[in-house]
């Protein structure tokens, strides 16, 4: 149950200024794959219009298509919440609801969306932890506020929300980049293991950690600041990263540049 | 302060070392400071002849800010002197801000705690003169109690509604030009409220004297700051758990009201209840739409009421004692009541926090 993305000429715009200009590239489905390039790039934006949070900053909008599995996120009639519901993501920095406990948290897309059976939502919680690999640090204090668990358990704490809603696709917006070492460590585990259930998309700073945890992975850069940002290379993440076919790409990845 | 010694090289001798220690004033040195200008001003007050408790007072606060001061620049020096020069100045305006609010509680309760009893709150003014010792605040309190909250009930939701509109959903024209209205009803003098009520609804549309035609005025009065503490609070809730709510799939409209308001949630009671403070203790629009009765009415949808402001209002201006003693313990009544609601806001919205 995991989902193909197609990106076909897509530009996003935020009000008048193109972000980023014409980019193609497919996403397998069960892989992962990490954008990577430097500051500005367009590569969040990219991130943010494969689950259609991009139009939610006034003036935002997007030109030419996503499929997924076929289905063009930018349809006519496509639900924008629908899409979102099988699509998550989890962002730069950990956003757990200040007012709900640790249980609610994790049930908050469930919930927030009608379901009320108390025994389902039992279940969700423990699997969706255990998916997170939060459940033995949390699972005695599970009416806690999500709010007091450290950076690294927050984070965690919010993939388990974006897996309790059964998405087909995860998005990752820099997820370790507010954590240290040890933590983000244990979220690349995370990875490695949720690969088997769904597409993630990474966006990420960290060269290491896209040769570490992707399959595939996408430079993106853009010529000069005011510039809209490109997609340079897309390629298989071992190409990449030891025998690029761009110049630029082989600057970036060796550290000459960015 | 740093009792501490560092045995090493004789510092003050040697040029070229590092200086990370300064020498301070000890910590003591503010309370002293102040107990020394108190003192210093009470001599003066019982020695010499200026005999005014205000010019006293503001000796004393002077004389603390400059001996500090100075104090502080002859041991510290400049810069660290020009930091307590701030502090010192920041206690003094604080001392001297809770003067007023001090002086306010104790007149009231000193003169109104007196006429205090169970009579007090189990009668109505029905048949008692301005020489009479009896009478009570009974219709008084109800009258407040049902014009405040018909009041609240209809300007709250209402509130609520156009801040939320406001910060979540609007753009352009329609949402500046709301913020422009809002703005206007802030500044709207509160009589005015009460003669459009009078006009409107008591005269125009003959409804006559209620409670509820006080309650609309009140209500008029209520809604821009219950508007502008909503709206702060509500632009204060970040971003970024919008966009959680949003990633998850859930619908806007649902984000708003599980998880935006929820987190603004104790700062909304707070202001709701700055504005309920402010419309409780309203007279003149009171006066104009309720107009005022000795008699018990517990229905604020038909005939006169009366209410805690307006209550004092006509007691205070009868030149017998015991009216005026009356005025006074309903006002102390009045403030009672504003902070008991205080309170019981504050613990509902206390409970919806996790511990």
């Amino acid at each position: 149950m995991a989902t193909r993305i197609d990106v076909t000429g897509l530009t996003a715009y935020y009000g008048k200024f193109k972000a980023v200009a014409d980019v193609n590239l497919t996403i397998e489905p069960k892989n992962v794959t990490a954008f990577i390039g430097p500051s500005g790039c367009g590569k969040s934006t990219v991130l943010r219009t494969l689950n259609r949070m991009h139009e939610v900053l006034p003036g935002a909008r997007v030109e030419g298509k996503v499929l997924l599995d076929g289905e063009d996120l930018y349809g006519a009639g496509t639900d924008p919440v629908n899409v979102r519901r099988t699509v998550g993501m989890v962002f730069q920095r950990p956003n757990p609801f200040p007012t709900m406990s640790i249980y609610e948290n994790v049930i908050a897309g469930l919930k927030l969306n009608g379901v009320r059976k108390k025994a389902l939502l039992d279940e969700r919680v423990e699997e969706s932890l255990r998916g997170a690999n939060l459940w033995e640090e949390v699972k005695d204090r599970l009416g806690r506020p999500g709010a007091g668990l450290s950076g690294g358990q927050q984070q965690r704490l919010c993939i388990a929300r974006a897996i309790a809603v059964e998405p087909q696709v995860l998005l990752m917006d820099e997820p370790c980049s507010a954590l240290d070492p040890i933590s983000t460590l244990a979220i690349e585990d995370l990875i490695t293991k949720l690969k088997s259930s769904f597409t993630i998309v990474i966006v990420t700073h960290n060269m290491q950690q896209a040769s570490r945890v992707s399959d595939a992975t996408a430079f993106f850069s853009l010529e000069k600041t005011g510039d809209p940002g490109r997609l340079v290379e897309f390629d298989k993440t071992s190409k990449i990263f030891t025998n690029p076919t761009e110049k630029r790409t082989e600057d970036y990845v060796s550290g000459r540049f960015g | 302060m740093s009792t501490a010694t560092v045995s090493g090289p004789d510092i003050d001798s040697d040029p070229d070392h590092l200086r990370l220690r300064g020498r301070t004033l000890p910590r003591w040195a503010p309370l002293a400071g102040a107990a020394g200008a108190v003192v210093v001003s009470l001599l003066i007050y019982l020695l010499t002849p200026v005999d005014s408790e205000i010019q006293i007072v503001l000796m004393a606060a002077l004389g603390f800010v400059v001996a500090t001061t100075v104090v502080s620049t002859v041991v510290e020096g400049g810069r660290r002197a020009r930091d307590r020069f701030a502090t010192t100045l920041v206690y003094t305006a604080f001392l001297l801000a809770l003067i007023p609010l001090v002086a306010v509680l104790v007149s009231v309760i000193s003169k109104g705690a007196g006429r205090l009893d169970a009579g007090f709150f189990t009668h109505s003014m029905n048949g008692i003169g301005a020489r009479d010792v009896g009478g009570g605040i009974y219709h008084a309190i109800i009258g407040t109690v049902e014009q405040v909250l018909l009041a609240s009930v209809l300007a709250v939701p209402f509130g609520l509604l156009v801040a939320i509109y406001l910060v979540e959903y609007g753009r352009g024209r329609i949402s500046r030009v709301i913020s422009f209205f809002v703005d206007v009803l802030t500044g709207l003098p509160s009589i005015i409220a009460g003669l459009f009520v009078l006009a409107f609804w008591v005269l125009a549309l003959d409804q006559g004297f209620s409670g509820f035609a006080g309650a609309l005025a009140l209500a008029v009065l209520m809604i821009p700051t219950v508007v502008r503490s909503a709206e702060e609070m509500l632009k204060l809730v970040p971003n970024e758990l919008r966009e959680a709510g949003y990633a998850l799939g859930v619908p806007q409209w649902r984000t708003i009201l599980r998880v935006v308001v929820p987190t603004a949630l104790p700062g909304i009671v707070t202001g709701v209840m700055l504005a309920v403070a402010r419309v409780a203790g309203e007279t003149a629009p009171v006066l104009l739409t309720v107009f005022g009765t000795n008699l018990i009415n517990s229905n604020p949808f038909s005939g006169e009421q009366s209410s805690l402001p307006l209550y004092i209002y006509s007691q205070a201006g009868q030149p017998q004692k015991f009216a005026v003693d009356r005025a006074w313990a309903a006002a102390l009544v009045l403030i009672i009541i504003i902070m008991v609601l205080n309170l019981a806001a504050r613990l509902f919205a206390g409970r919806n926090r996790l511990k």
